[in-house]
C-alpha cells in the first residue's frame, strides 16, 4: 500500500493487516524501551493545516516510536499563511525526500491532490468533513479488543454526522467489519442521500436499545447560529447519551474532544462501558502500524520484517 | 435584427455584433452533406460563398469552378449553420490572464461558433457605458467572431442599484444580466424588468438563492453526502427561477434563464411557458452530458455554478431540449487559470471552459448513441442569439455564410494538441470525443481552420 487516503479504497483485509501489527506493536509498547529501529534514517512530515492535539501528537509519536525524522508543520506562522499554495508547498517539503506526508486539512480531497504531487507516501489525517481514516482503523481497533468481531454487530452514530469525517470514515470501516451501522441524529444534520451507503436512518433514539455500540459525534456550538438545531438544550434533551439510554452491555465510544453535557452526560464518560480513553491510546499503536504498512513494506526498505525488538539495534538501516 | 456584424451589410444603425475586419470569403465547398432543420435542409450539396454570403446551393458537382475561390473537398463532412452561445465569459477586462477577446473568440470559432454573447462579471464589470464603448472598440480590433455584450443589470454587480441601461443599450448592450450572482432581491429585480420598457433588452438571469445555497460547493445529494462537501440544493435554482417568472408575469416583461441545472427548474419553466410568460432559458453541454458522479474525483474541473446534478436532473434536461422547454445550449465557457483549479475541490474557482468541445461532446454522448437527432441539436446551438434579438443563422441563398464544417466522424482527444482558449479548465481533457469542427466561417469570414485540415485542402 502506497497511500493511506480513505476508508472507501481499504479492504477488509487491508484493513485487518494494519490492525493486527497494531497489536503487536501493542505488546512492544508494554516494555520498557519503547522504540523500535523499523524506520531509522526516514523522515516524516506532518502538514497540519488545522488545529490539531490528539491527531497530531499521536502521529509524532508513533514515527518517534519508529525511529523517523520527525518534522510537523502547522499552518500558523509558516509559509501557509503568507499565501503558498498547497502544491508549492508540497513541493518545498519534498525537498527534503520525505518517506511519508501526512496532511489534515479543511478540505475533502486535499490528500488526494498531495498524493499527486509527491514522491512520499501520503496519510490522510483528516480532510474536510470527507474522511479521517486512522481515526476509524483505531477505533475497529479498540472495538476488535472488546468484542472478537464486529461481524454482525449493531453501531449506532449519534450526532452531527453532517460536519463529520468521523462519522464517514466510521461509517465505511464498521461495515467493511461486518458491522450493520445506524445513523441517528437531527434531519437536519444527517446529509440527504447518504443512505445510499447502505446504513439506516433515525431521526430519534428510540431504537437504540439494539446497538451493541454507540458512537457518539462531537456537537459543535457553532451549528446553533447556522440553524441546524435550535439549542444545545433541544439537543441534549433528545439526543445525549446518559445513563439511562446507556445499557450496561452497550459499548460507548467517542472521537473527541468531548463537549460533557452536551452529546454525553458526565456519568457515561467515565464509565464502565466506555472506551474513549482506550481509543486514544490506540491512536498511537494504529499510527505506527500504518506508518509500518505504509513505509516498511515499500520497496524501500526491507520487507517480511515484522517490528524488530527494541534491544536489537538494526546497522545499515535502507534508507 | 439582422445577424450580421458591423462591415456586412448597409444598415446604418450601430451594429450590436461587433468583430474585427476581414476579407470576405469565396468558396466552393464540394459534396458536404448540408444540415439546417430551419429550412428543412439535409441533402448533398455544392456549397458556394461568394462574398462572404451563400450564393448557391448546387447539385453535387454540379457548381462551376469560381474564379478565386478556395476549393473545399468536402465528401463525408458536415457542413450546419454555425452556432451562436449566448453565454460565454471572456474576462475582459481584468482578468486577461485568464482569457481575452482574441483567444475567446479563437476558441469559440474553434468549435464552429459564429457568434458569441459576452457576460459582464469583468473587473471592473460591464456597468457603464464607457466601459461597455471600450470593450467593442476592442473587439473591433481583436475579435475574429462577431461578439456581443451584455451590461450587468446592477452597478458592480451589488444587487442593488440599477446600471443606466437605457444608455447602456444605446452604447450597444445586446442585453442585461449579473450573470455570476443572482439578483437576490426581489424589489431590484422587479425595477430592472418595469424598466424594461423604456431600455428594451431582455434580462438575463442565473438563479440561484444565496441562502439556499450558502456554503455549498456542489450538487447536494448522495454524492455530496458521501464526500462531506456541502451541496447545493436544486430548490435554490427552481425556488428562484419561479419567483422571477412570476415577476416577468406582473411586469409583462422578457427574461432569460441561464444554465439550467435541476429537473425542478425544468419544470418550472414548462409552467410559466403554458402560462404565457415570455422567458426563454438555455443548457450548458456539461449538464446535458455529465452528473454529480464525476466529482466523485475531487478534481476541481468538475466544479462549476450550477453544480452538476444527478442521472434524473441530467434526463429532464435532454428532454427539455428535445420538447423544447430548453430553448438554446449555453457553454457557460468560464476560464480559470491553472493555479485556480489545482487547489482543493471546496477552494477551487467555479467555471470551466466549453466551446471548443460542445458540438464533439453532445454529438458524441447524445448524438451518436440516438439520444438526440443532430437536428434537433443544431438547433438548439445556432439559436443562442434568439433571446437577444439576434436571429439564428441559416444555410439559404443569399444569406451571411455562418457555417460549420465539421467531419462527424473524426475522433479526437480533448486537450491532446492544447487549447486555443488561454485555460485549460475543461471538464471533457484527456476524452476521446467523436465529431470534430475543421472549419469556421463567421459573418462571412473564415474565422477557423484546424491546422491538419487546413494543410489538407492547400492547393
Amino acid at each position: 500500500m502506497k497511500h493511506l487516503l480513505g476508508v472507501d479504497r481499504l479492504s477488509r483485509e487491508e484493513i485487518e493487516r494494519i490492525l493486527d501489527r497494531a497489536q503487536s506493536f501493542a505488546e512492544v509498547g508494554r516494555r520498557d524501551i519503547k522504540k523500535v529501529p523499523t524506520l531509522r534514517g526516514r523522515t516524516i512530515v506532518n502538514l497540519f493545516y488545522e488545529a490539531s492535539t490528539r491527531t497530531l501528537s499521536s502521529f509524532e509519536l508513533a514515527a518517534k516510536r519508529l525511529s523517523a525524522d520527525v518534522v510537523s508543520v502547522k499552518s500558523a506562522g509558516s509559509s501557509v499563511d503568507k499565501g503558498e499554495s498547497l502544491k508549492d508547498t508540497v513541493a518545498t517539503l519534498s525537498a527534503y525526500d520525505p518517506a511519508a506526508i501526512v496532511i489534515r486539512s479543511p478540505h475533502a480531497g486535499a490528500a488526494d491532490l498531495v498524493a499527486r504531487w509527491t514522491e512520499a507516501s501520503v496519510i490522510n489525517a483528516g480532510d474536510g468533513k470527507h474522511e479521517h481514516p486512522t481515526q476509524a482503523l483505531l477505533d475497529v481497533f479498540t472495538l476488535r479488543r472488546r468484542i472478537d468481531s464486529l461481524d454482525g454487530a449493531k453501531i449506532w452514530i449519534v450526532g452531527d454526522v453532517l460536519h463529520s469525517r468521523v462519522a464517514r470514515s466510521c461509517l465505511l470501516a464498521f461495515q467493511k467489519m461486518g458491522a450493520a451501522v445506524t445513523l441517528c441524529g437531527p434531519p437536519t444534520l444527517i446529509p440527504p442521500g447518504i443512505e445510499a451507503l447502505g446504513c439506516e436512518i433515525s431521526y430519534d433514539l428510540d431504537g437504540i436499545d439494539e446497538a451493541n455500540v454507540i458512537y457518539a459525534l462531537r456537537m459543535q456550538r457553532e451549528r446553533m447560529g447556522e440553524s441546524f438545531v435550535p439549542s444545545l438544550r433541544e439537543y441534549a434533551a433528545r439526543y445525549q447519551i446518559d445513563s439511562r439510554r446507556l445499557s450496561p452491555r452497550q459499548l460507548l465510544m467517542h472521537p473527541g474532544p468531548v463537549n460533557r453535557g452536551v452529546e454525553l452526560a458526565d456519568e457515561v464518560i467515565d464509565s464502565p462501558q466506555s472506551l474513549i480513553t482506550t481509543q486514544v491510546e490506540s491512536g498511537l499503536v494504529v499510527r505506527m502500524a500504518v506508518l509500518y504498512e505504509l513505509l516498511a513494506g515499500s520497496d524501500r526498505a526491507r520487507p517480511e520484517r515484522g517490528p524488530a525488538p527494541a534491544d536489537t539495534p538494526t546497522i545499515g538501516q535502507p534508507a | 435584427m439582422s445577424f450580421e456584424a458591423n462591415g456586412a451589410g448597409g444598415d446604418p444603425a450601430p451594429r450590436i455584433l461587433v468583430r474585427r475586419p476581414g476579407t470576405a470569403a469565396t468558396l466552393l465547398i464540394r459534396g458536404a452533406r448540408l444540415v439546417d432543420p430551419r429550412v428543412g435542409l439535409d441533402e448533398v450539396r455544392d456549397l458556394v460563398v461568394r462574398e462572404g454570403r451563400i450564393a448557391e446551393l448546387a447539385e453535387p458537382g454540379g457548381a462551376p469552378e469560381l474564379e478565386g475561390a478556395e476549393r473545399v473537398d468536402a465528401e463525408g463532412l458536415l457542413v450546419v449553420p454555425a452556432f451562436v452561445d449566448p453565454h460565454v465569459h471572456f474576462r475582459v477586462p481584468g482578468q486577461e490572464h485568464k482569457e481575452d477577446l482574441e483567444t475567446g473568440t479563437r476558441s469559440a470559432a474553434a468549435g464552429g461558433y459564429c457568434a458569441v454573447i459576452a457576460m459582464a462579471n469583468t473587473s471592473p464589470p460591464i456597468d457603464s457605458a464607457a466601459v461597455l464603448g471600450s470593450l467593442r472598440e476592442r473587439a473591433e480590433r481583436e475579435a475574429s467572431i462577431p461578439i456581443g455584450f451584455v451590461a450587468s443589470v446592477t452597478r458592480g454587480m451589488a444587487g442593488s442599484e440599477l446600471t443606466e441601461m437605457a444608455e447602456l443599450r444605446d452604447a450597444g448592450a445586446i442585453g442585461f444580466s449579473d450573470d455570476g450572482l443572482p439578483i437576490a432581491n426581489g424589489r431590484v429585480l422587479r425595477r430592472a424588468l418595469q424598466y424594461q420598457r423604456l431600455a428594451d433588452g431582455v434580462v438575463a438571469l442565473h438563479e440561484e438563492d444565496p441562502d439556499l445555497s450558502a456554503g455549498g460547493v456542489m450538487n447536494e445529494g448522495e454524492v455530496s453526502a458521501v464526500l462531506g462537501m456541502a451541496g447545493v440544493p436544486g430548490v435554490s435554482e427552481s425556488t428562484m427561477i419561479a419567483r422571477d417568472c412570476s415577476l416577468a408575469l406582473e411586469e409583462g416583461a422578457r427574461i432569460h434563464v441561464q444554465h439550467l441545472s435541476a429537473r425542478s427548474s425544468v419544470e418550472e419553466i414548462a409552467r410559466a411557458k403554458t402560462a404565457g410568460i415570455a422567458v426563454t432559458c438555455e443548457a450548458t453541454p456539461h449538464h446535458l452530458t455529465l452528473t454529480d458522479e464525476a466529482v466523485r474525483s475531487l478534481d476541481a474541473r468538475f466544479k462549476m455554478n450550477p453544480p452538476l446534478r444527478t442521472e434524473d436532473d441530467r434526463q429532464a434536461l435532454i428532454d427539455g431540449i428535445r420538447d423544447g422547454t430548453i430553448d438554446c445550449i449555453a457553454t457557460d465557457h468560464a476560464p480559470h487559470a491553472a493555479e485556480e483549479k489545482e487547489v482543493p475541490f471546496e477552494e477551487a474557482a467555479w467555471g470551466v471552459t466549453g466551446l471548443e468541445t460542445a458540438f464533439a461532446a453532445l454529438h458524441t454522448d447524445l448524438v451518436l448513441p440516438g439520444v438526440l437527432s443532430l437536428e434537433v441539436l443544431v438547433e438548439r446551438m445556432t439559436c443562442g442569439g434568439e433571446p437577444f434579438g439576434i436571429a439564428a443563422p441559416r444555410i439559404e441563398a443569399g444569406a451571411a455564410a455562418n457555417l460549420a464544417l465539421i467531419d462527424p466522424e473524426l475522433t479526437w482527444t480533448v486537450g491532446e494538441e492544447g487549447y486555443e482558449s488561454r485555460s485549460q479548465n475543461n471538464c471533457f481533457g484527456g476524452r476521446e470525443l467523436t465529431g470534430r469542427v475543421l472549419m469556421t466561417v463567421a459573418d462571412g469570414r473564415v474565422a477557423f481552420r484546424q491546422r491538419s485540415f487546413a494543410m489538407g485542402v492547400a492547393r
